[in-house]
C-alpha cells in the first residue's frame, strides 16, 4: 500500500503554470484531479440532536489541496474534525456514514484513534506551541509513535523544520522555549511538528486566521510545497486563499455540500446559484 | 429580593428627575457616592486591620513566653506545666509531619479525581460527582474528629496497622517508621484524616485549572496521536504547573492549622517518635487541649499564644505562597 | 519516508511502543476511577456512620430538653439554640461587612495596590486556621471584658464569615458585564445607586450563595468557640455569659467517658452535618441556576 509509486500524481507536476485570473488573484487550474486518498460517503454529523452535516459525499485527491469554503457554521470545520476523529473527544458528537482512508472506514469503533491521528495530522486556527523547547515540540509527537536514537531524532527535527521552512530561523535556538517565536514562526513550527510524525494527510483549520499578511503568504507557499508529499485539506474563510492554494474547492452551506469542482472552475464558472452568490460576496 | 424590588421603585427618584430637580439630585448623589466609597474603603481597611490585629495580639500574648525562653522556645522539647518549662519543637514537628504526610496521601488521589472529572467522566455525572467530592470539605472538622476516634482509628488498629507492621518488620528504616505499639490513634491516623479533609480543596483546584487549558492546545496534542494521559502529562501539566502547586499549598495551609479533627486522634503525647504509628501533638491540638488548664496571665497561656503566633507565621507563609502561585495569569 | 507512510492497517498498530502507551493510558484511567471511588467512599462511610449511630440514639427529647448530667436523660436544646443565635448574629455582622469589602474590590479597587492587598489578605483569612481567630478574639474581647461570652463567639464567627462573603461577592460582581454598568451610568445614575440597584440585583443569587456557604461554614465551627463563648451546660441565651453551642457540646460529650453523652454527641453530629450539607447543596444549586454568561 505504499502510496508513492502507484498513485498517478506524476501527472500533476506537469502543469504548474496554467493560471487564470480570478478576482485579482491567480487561480491555478488543474485539469486533472488525482485518485482520492480520503473519501466521505453519505456522511452525517450530529452535535447532540443538531445535524451539522447532511449526506456529504466528497473525495479528497491524493497529494493535492482541497479547499473547503462557506459561511461560518456551514459545517466545513466540522467535516475537518471528522477526518481525524477529533470530534470523538466530545461526548454527544457523532458521525454516521463512511469515511474511507486506504480502504478502511475510519468511523469504525475499532479504529485506533492515536494511530489514525498520526496518519492524519492537523494544524489549528491559532499557533499552539506546547510549553517546551522548539526541539521538544517536534520530538514530542515523533516519540509517541517511533523509537528513535538521538541522531535519528536530530535528523528528523531538522528535516521537519526544513520542510516547514523555519529551519533557518530556529536552528540556533532549538533548545529555547517555543513561546519566544513570533506568531507566524509558531505556526510554521506547528506545521513542522505535524509533518515530523509523517502523516499522509494534513488538515489545516483556517491556519492563517491569526496571522499577518506576510506570515500568511509564507504559510500558503509552504502548503503549495508540502502537497508534493502530503494530501492536504484546508478550511478557509478567505476565498482568495482557497483560490491561491487549492486544486479542488468544496463549497458548503448549512451543512450541505453545495458544489465541488477544480478550483478555477468553481470560482470562474460556479454551477450552483448559491456558490455564485457566495463567491461574489452577496451574503455574509 | 424584596429589598431590591422596593429599591428599584425608589430608584425612579434620582434617575427619573427632570430639569431643576436634576441638579440637586446630582449634588446629593455626589455626596452619596463619596459616602458610599468611604464606607466600602473602610470595610476594606478593616480586613487589613483584622490580619494586623491577629499578628499583633498573638505576638503580645506570646511575648512573656518569648521573653522568658528566648529563641530556645523554638527548639525546646519541654512541656512541663508544673515546672513552667515550655517549648515548641514537638508540636511544630507534629504539625509539619502530619501536614506533609497528609499532602503525600492526598495529592495523588486528588490528581486522580481531577483527571477523572476533566478527562473521563461523562458530562452528566461531572457535576454531581464534583459536588459530592466538594461536600467532603463542607463536613465540619469536629465530625471528622469524632469519626476518626470512634470509627477510623479502631479500624486502622485492627485491619491496617498490623499488616503494615508485618510487612515491614524485617526491613530496616521501614520497621522504625511503622514500629511500636499501634493503637489506631497517632500521627498516621491524624495525617490520614487531614488527607481526607484537604482532598477536596486540592482536587477542586486541579480540576478548575485543568479546565482552563484551552481546548485547542489539548486538541493539538491529540491531533499528533497522543493518548489522554500523554496530553495531560505533556500539555495540561506544563500549562498548569504553578496553579497545581498553588492548590497543593492551599491544602497544606489548611492541614497545618486544622484543630478539632487532629485533636481527637493525635493522642496528645509530648514526644517525638520515629514511628508514624506513635502518638504525638500538633500546635493546634496542644492549644485546644491545654487551653482550659491555662490560667489567665500564666506563662502557660502565654506559651500557647506564642505557639499560635508560630502557627500563624507558618500558615501565612504557606498560604501567601499558594495565593501567589494561584494568581490569575494573563495571556491564556 | 515512504516506509513510514505505508501503514499496515488502522486497526492494529502492532508496535510494542503503541501497546505500552495504551497500557499506560489505561492504567492512569483506572487510577483516576479508583481515586474518585476513594473520595466518594470516604464521604459515604462518614455519612453511613453518622446516620447509623445518630439515628440509633435519636429521640424527640433532644429538641425539648437541655443538656443534663450523664444518666439523667438530657437533650441538646440549649446547644442548638446557642448555635442558632451565634450563627445568625455572626452572619448578620460578618455578611454586610463582607459584602462591602467585596464591593470595594470589584467596583472601586480592581487594580489598585490597596485593593490587591485587601484581596490578598482576605484570601489569607479565608484559609487561616480558625483556632487562631479564636485566640485573637480571646485576646481582644474575652480578656478585656472579663470573661467568656456569647458576644465573643459571635465576633469570632463574624470574622470567619467576612472573607467567605468577600470572595463570592467580588466574583459575582465581576461577572456582571460592564455594559450593564455603563447603561445605568448612562442614564445619569450615580455610581452608588448603580451598584445598589443594578449590580447587587444582578449578582443577588451569587451573593446569597456566598452568605449561605458562610453560614454552613460557621455552623460547625468548634475551635474558635473554645476560646470565646466556651460552651455552657445550662440553658443560656444571655450573650454576655458563656454560651452553649452544638459543636462544643459534641466535643465535650464525645470526649467524655459516658455512653449516653457519646450517643448524644452522635445525634448532634448527625444534625449539624445534615444541616451543613443541606445548606451547601442549596447554595450550589443556586449558583447553578445563575444565568450562564458565555
Amino acid at each position: 500500500m505504499a502510496m508513492s509509486n502507484d498513485s498517478p500524481s506524476v501527472a500533476v507536476a506537469a502543469d504548474p503554470g496554467s493560471t487564470r485570473s480570478f478576482g485579482g488573484v491567480a487561480a491555478r487550474s488543474r485539469a486533472t484531479l488525482n485518485e482520492p486518498r480520503i473519501s466521505c460517503r453519505n456522511l452525517d454529523f450530529f452535535y447532540g440532536d443538531n445535524q451539522a452535516l447532511k449526506g456529504i459525499t466528497l473525495d479528497f485527491p491524493d497529494r493535492q489541496v482541497t479547499g473547503m469554503i462557506g459561511p461560518s457554521g456551514c459545517g466545513k470545520s466540522t467535516l475537518l474534525r471528522v477526518l481525524n476523529r477529533m470530534y470523538s473527544l466530545y461526548p454527544g458528537q457523532r458521525a454516521t456514514g463512511e469515511v474511507i482512508l486506504d480502504g478502511e472506514n475510519i468511523l469504525s469503533d475499532k479504529v485506533d484513534l492515536n494511530f489514525l491521528r498520526s496518519r492524519v495530522g492537523m494544524v489549528f486556527q491559532k499557533p499552539t506551541p506546547f510549553p517546551m523547547t522548539i526541539y521538544e515540540n517536534i520530538s514530542f509527537g515523533v516519540k509517541l509513535h517511533e523509537k528513535l536514537g538521538k541522531r535519528e531524532m536530530d535528523e528528523r527535527v531538522e528535516w521537519s523544520l526544513r520542510r516547514a521552512a523555519i529551519w533557518d530561523e530556529a536552528k540556533d535556538r532549538l533548545h529555547t522555549n517555543a513561546m519566544g517565536l513570533s506568531g507566524g514562526q509558531q505556526q510554521r513550527l506547528c506545521i513542522a511538528r505535524t509533518i515530523a510524525v509523517k502523516p499522509e494527510v494534513i488538515l489545516f483549520d483556517e491556519p492563517t486566521s491569526a496571522l499577518d499578511p506576510i506570515s500568511t503568504l509564507k504559510i500558503e507557499e509552504l502548503i503549495d510545497e508540502l502537497k508534493r508529499d502530503f494530501t492536504i485539506v484546508i478550511v478557509t474563510h478567505n476565498m482568495q486563499q482557497a483560490a491561491r492554494c487549492a486544486d479542488q474547492v468544496a463549497f458548503f452551506f448549512l451543512g450541505e455540500l453545495i458544489e465541488v469542482s477544480p478550483a478555477a472552475e468553481l470560482f470562474t464558472r460556479p454551477k450552483h446559484p448559491k456558490t455564485q452568490e457566495y463567491i461574489t460576496g452577496r451574503f455574509s | 429580593m424584596q429589598q431590591a424590588a422596593s429599591a428599584a421603585a425608589t430608584m425612579g427618584g434620582p434617575l427619573g428627575s427632570h430639569g431643576g430637580r436634576a441638579r440637586t439630585a446630582r449634588r446629593s448623589s455626589n455626596l452619596g457616592d463619596r459616602i458610599f466609597e468611604g464606607i466600602v474603603t473602610a470595610a476594606g481597611l478593616l480586613v487589613l486591620g483584622l490580619l494586623g490585629g491577629i499578628i499583633v495580639l498573638l505576638f503580645i500574648g506570646g511575648w512573656p513566653a518569648f521573653r522568658e525562653f528566648g529563641f530556645g522556645f523554638l527548639w525546646s522539647a519541654e512541656w512541663d506545666s508544673v515546672r513552667e518549662q515550655f517549648g515548641a519543637v514537638i508540636s511544630v514537628y507534629g504539625t509539619i509531619v502530619t501536614s506533609i504526610l497528609a499532602i503525600v496521601f492526598a495529592v495523588p488521589v486528588a490528581f486522580g479525581i481531577a483527571y477523572y472529572l476533566t478527562e473521563i467522566a461523562p458530562e452528566v455525572i461531572r457535576r454531581p460527582v464534583g459536588i459530592a467530592i466538594e461536600l467532603l470539605a463542607a463536613v465540619p472538622s469536629i465530625i471528622y474528629g469524632m469519626w476518626g476516634l470512634f470509627v477510623l482509628a479502631p479500624f486502622l488498629a485492627q485491619y491496617v496497622q498490623p499488616p503494615i507492621q508485618d510487612w515491614t518488620m524485617d526491613i530496616p528504616i521501614l520497621n522504625e517508621l511503622f514500629g511500636g505499639p499501634a493503637f489506631g490513634i497517632g500521627i498516621f491516623t491524624a495525617a490520614l484524616i487531614l488527607a481526607i479533609m484537604i482532598l477536596p480543596f486540592i482536587a477542586a483546584t486541579m480540576r478548575d485549572v485543568f479546565m482552563q487549558v484551552p481546548a485547542i492546545y489539548k486538541e493539538s496534542a491529540y491531533g499528533l496521536g497522543a493518548t489522554r494521559w500523554e496530553v495531560v502529562r505533556n500539555v495540561v501539566f506544563p500549562y498548569t504547573r504553578a496553579s497545581v502547586v498553588g492548590g497543593i499549598m492551599l491544602g497544606l495551609g489548611r492541614a497545618l492549622g486544622e484543630t478539632m479533627a487532629v485533636t481527637f486522634v493525635i493522642g496528645n503525647a509530648n514526644a517525638i517518635s520515629p514511628s508514624l504509628f506513635a502518638t504525638g501533638n500538633t500546635i493546634a491540638s496542644v492549644i485546644a487541649l491545654e487551653f482550659p488548664e491555662a490560667l489567665q496571665g500564666s506563662l502557660k497561656l502565654s506559651s500557647l499564644l506564642a505557639l499560635g503566633f508560630i502557627l500563624f507565621v507558618i500558615s501565612f507563609i504557606v498560604l501567601a505562597t499558594s495565593r501567589y502561585m494561584l494568581r490569575p495569569r494573563l495571556g491564556n | 519516508m515512504a516506509d513510514a507512510l505505508s501503514a499496515p492497517t488502522l486497526r492494529r498498530p502492532a508496535t510494542a511502543l503503541a501497546r505500552r502507551r495504551k497500557r499506560m493510558d489505561r492504567l492512569i484511567g483506572l487510577f483516576a476511577y479508583a481515586s474518585t471511588a476513594i473520595g466518594l467512599f470516604f464521604l459515604g462511610w462518614l455519612l453511613v456512620t453518622l446516620i447509623g449511630r445518630g439515628a440509633a440514639a435519636f429521640d424527640v427529647t433532644i429538641f425539648t430538653k437541655s443538656t443534663a448530667p450523664p444518666g439523667s436523660g438530657g437533650g441538646l436544646l440549649n446547644a442548638m439554640v446557642g448555635t442558632l443565635i451565634q450563627t445568625v448574629l455572626g452572619t448578620a455582622i460578618g455578611a454586610p461587612i463582607g459584602l462591602l469589602v467585596g464591593t470595594y474590590l470589584a467596583e472601586y479597587a480592581r487594580n489598585s495596590v490597596l485593593g490587591n492587598t485587601v484581596r490578598f489578605v482576605s484570601d489569607i483569612l479565608l484559609s487561616a486556621p480558625s483556632i487562631l481567630i479564636g485566640l485573637f478574639v480571646y485576646q481582644l474581647i474575652v480578656i478585656n471584658t472579663g470573661g467568656f461570652s456569647g458576644w465573643a463567639g459571635v465576633v469570632a464567627l463574624a470574622i470567619i464569615v467576612i472573607p467567605v462573603v468577600v470572595r463570592t461577592t467580588e466574583d459575582m460582581l465581576r461577572l456582571i458585564p460592564d455594559t450593564l454598568r455603563e447603561a445605568a451610568i448612562g442614564l445619569g445614575s450615580p455610581k452608588w445607586v448603580m451598584i445598589r440597584f443594578v449590580c447587587y440585583r444582578a449578582a443577588m443569587q451569587g451573593i446569597i450563595t456566598g452568605v449561605l456557604l458562610a453560614v454552613a461554614r460557621i455552623a460547625g465551627e468548634t475551635a474558635p468557640l473554645l476560646f470565646t463563648s466556651l460552651g455552657n451546660l445550662n440553658w443560656s441565651t444571655d450573650l454576655n455569659e458563656a454560651m452553649p453551642s452544638l459543636p462544643i457540646t459534641i466535643y465535650q460529650y464525645a470526649a467524655s467517658p459516658y455512653d449516653d453523652w457519646i450517643a448524644l454527641a452522635w445525634v448532634g453530629a448527625l444534625i449539624i452535618t445534615v444541616a451543613v450539607l443541606a445548606i451547601n447543596i442549596v447554595a450550589r444549586y443556586l449558583i447553578r441556576t445563575e444565568p450562564s454568561r458565555k
